[in-house]
């Protein structure tokens, strides 16, 4: 079936729904702006803009509001069917995602806060990597929901992978660094939470390609996944 | 090419098999093949001139007071082609009743209402049957605690909802096993359409329900089946729940979604 879908015959259903998608871009785009900026604090150390990261949450988190407001009004209004009820569906859920994200890096900020000596823990040097591959993870989630690109929301799911790998060796690097150096405890153990929020951000970014490729497939990724080995031969 | 039959395993009550309807040389239906059972409400839903009431005709031969109109391929009630022959028209459309969409009672009592087709059919041997038929007709179809105290007051002075559900305690009286009901709910107004929904929901595995609606919200509440017709063809035919939230055709969804040009 055709992915794509053509305007409804009640213009005003469409004039709501590109509202909404313009809300879902604007939120996306500000959560992976501050995962950006929050690294970019640890980075540099600088403290104006870790306070920006945090004070910038409040307004993700109106923008969450607005959507389920929308989501619900459309639907009470519109009586959406099919791929018009899986979009709103897919936008309620992804508000939430994304406000989670935006709350992971508001976390992140707020330790750049507490830490000054961070960048001096060579155990830590993978971090901006990791946080370049999550804000991609996001970027490219938010790009699928915008084009309805199924492929891409899959693509998205298998590069999680990446930001796990990442997790995994800085988390090793770092308890090995605070055994040799446990005056780097405190430091290192942000740093560790930086971590692993990098980790949750990305897992949510999973969420939201799941989400995407519901609402355009129809069915979720693992009855897709299901589907295909179903058709696999039986391997030895 | 795409599978145009829609078979179930379970029993079916009514089977259409590659069903093509003419009105002259003008081609109305183009091969349409469906099953109907007793533990599914099917509904029709289409854009107008899609077929759908006609192929609801078809069912039990409403097509034949039609003079051009001509039907092609094989229809059964419990297995019996009710093309054939052999086959009564009379005794069939009391097997497979109607209820239409401008309520139509007769300009009788409501007693005489719901007693007509009883007493045609020679169902009821005596008074005391014929009321007790009467009394379980309205009662089924929830109209007889409106009614029971003016019995003899014309059916034409219900309103409308009653009206209707006057229709169909008719159509029940002479106990028939399928009923096919077109746009049954447009001319009421949302308290009588619930009414007459609810009462769908009761009258569900007692006899096979076909109900031709356009209103999609309808068909998503009342049935457990959906079958789309477009231009002839039926091109969807599936649970109902899946139709409304993933079709697997494109022209379901343009339709059900609001995008049909």
């Amino acid at each position: 079936m055709n992915h794509s879908l053509n305007e409804h015959t009640l213009k005003a259903f469409d004039g709501d729904l590109t509202t909404l998608r313009g809300l879902i871009a604007e939120i996306g785009g500000r959560a992976e702006k501050a995962v950006e900026g929050a690294m970019t604090a640890l980075g540099t150390n600088d403290h104006d803009l870790a306070r920006q990261v945090v004070e910038g949450d409040k307004r993700i988190d109106a923008l969450e509001e607005q959507i389920d407001r929308m989501v619900i009004q459309t639907i009470a209004l519109r009586a959406p069917m099919a791929d018009d009820l899986r979009e709103l569906v897919a936008a309620l859920k992804i508000s939430g995602v994304v406000e989670r994200i935006g709350d992971y890096a508001k976390n992140i900020a707020k330790r750049v806060l507490l830490i000054d000596s961070g960048q001096e823990i060579d155990a830590a040097r993978l971090l901006p990597a990791m946080a370049d591959a999550t804000r991609q993870l996001v970027d490219d989630a938010f790009t699928a929901f915008a084009r309805r690109d199924a492929d891409l929301a899959v693509a998205v799911c298998a590069q999680d992978k990446t930001v796990d790998d990442f997790y995994n060796s800085i988390f090793r690097a770092l308890i090995a660094h605070m055994i040799d150096n446990p005056e780097h405890v405190g430091a290192g153990t942000h740093l560790m939470f930086i971590a692993k929020n990098l980790e949750r951000i990305g897992d949510h970014a999973t969420n939201v390609a799941e989400m995407v490729y519901f609402a355009v497939m129809g069915q979720s990724m693992n009855e897709r996944e299901r589907g295909d080995d179903a058709l696999a031969p039986d391997g030895e | 090419m795409l599978d145009n039959t829609a078979t179930t395993s379970t029993k079916s009550k009514m089977s259409a098999r590659d069903v093509k309807v003419f009105y002259g040389e003008k081609q109305a239906i183009k091969g349409v093949s469906i099953d109907i059972d007793m533990d599914n409400v099917v509904a029709f839903i289409g854009p107008s001139g899609c077929g759908k009431s006609t192929f609801l005709r078809t069912l039990n031969r409403m097509n034949d007071t039609i003079p051009i109109a001509r039907v092609e391929g094989d229809i059964t009630l419990d297995g019996e082609n009710i093309y054939s022959s052999s086959m009564d028209v009379v005794q069939l459309r009391a097997r497979v009743g109607m209820v239409f969409q401008k309520p139509n009672p007769f300009p009788k009592s409501i007693y005489d209402n719901v007693a007509y087709g009883p007493r045609i059919h020679g169902l009821a041997p005596n008074k005391a049957e014929l009321d007790q038929i009467v009394e379980n007709s309205l009662v089924r179809a929830g109209l007889w605690n409106e009614v029971k105290d003016r019995l003899q007051d014309s059916g034409t002075a219900l309103s409308g909802g009653q009206q209707q559900r006057l229709c169909i305690a008719r159509a029940i009286a002479v106990d028939p096993e399928v009923i096919l009901m077109d746009e049954p709910c447009s001319a009421l107004d949302p308290i009588a359409t619930a009414k007459i929904e609810e009462l769908i929901h009761e009258l569900r595995g007692r006899y096979a329900i076909v109900i031709v609606t356009h209103n999609m919200q309808q068909a998503a509440r009342v049935s457990q089946k959906t079958a789309f017709f477009h231009l002839g063809t039926m091109v969807e035919y599936g649970d109902t729940s899946d139709i409304f939230t993933n079709p697997r055709e494109e022209r379901t969804r343009d339709y059900i979604t609001g995008r049909y040009g």
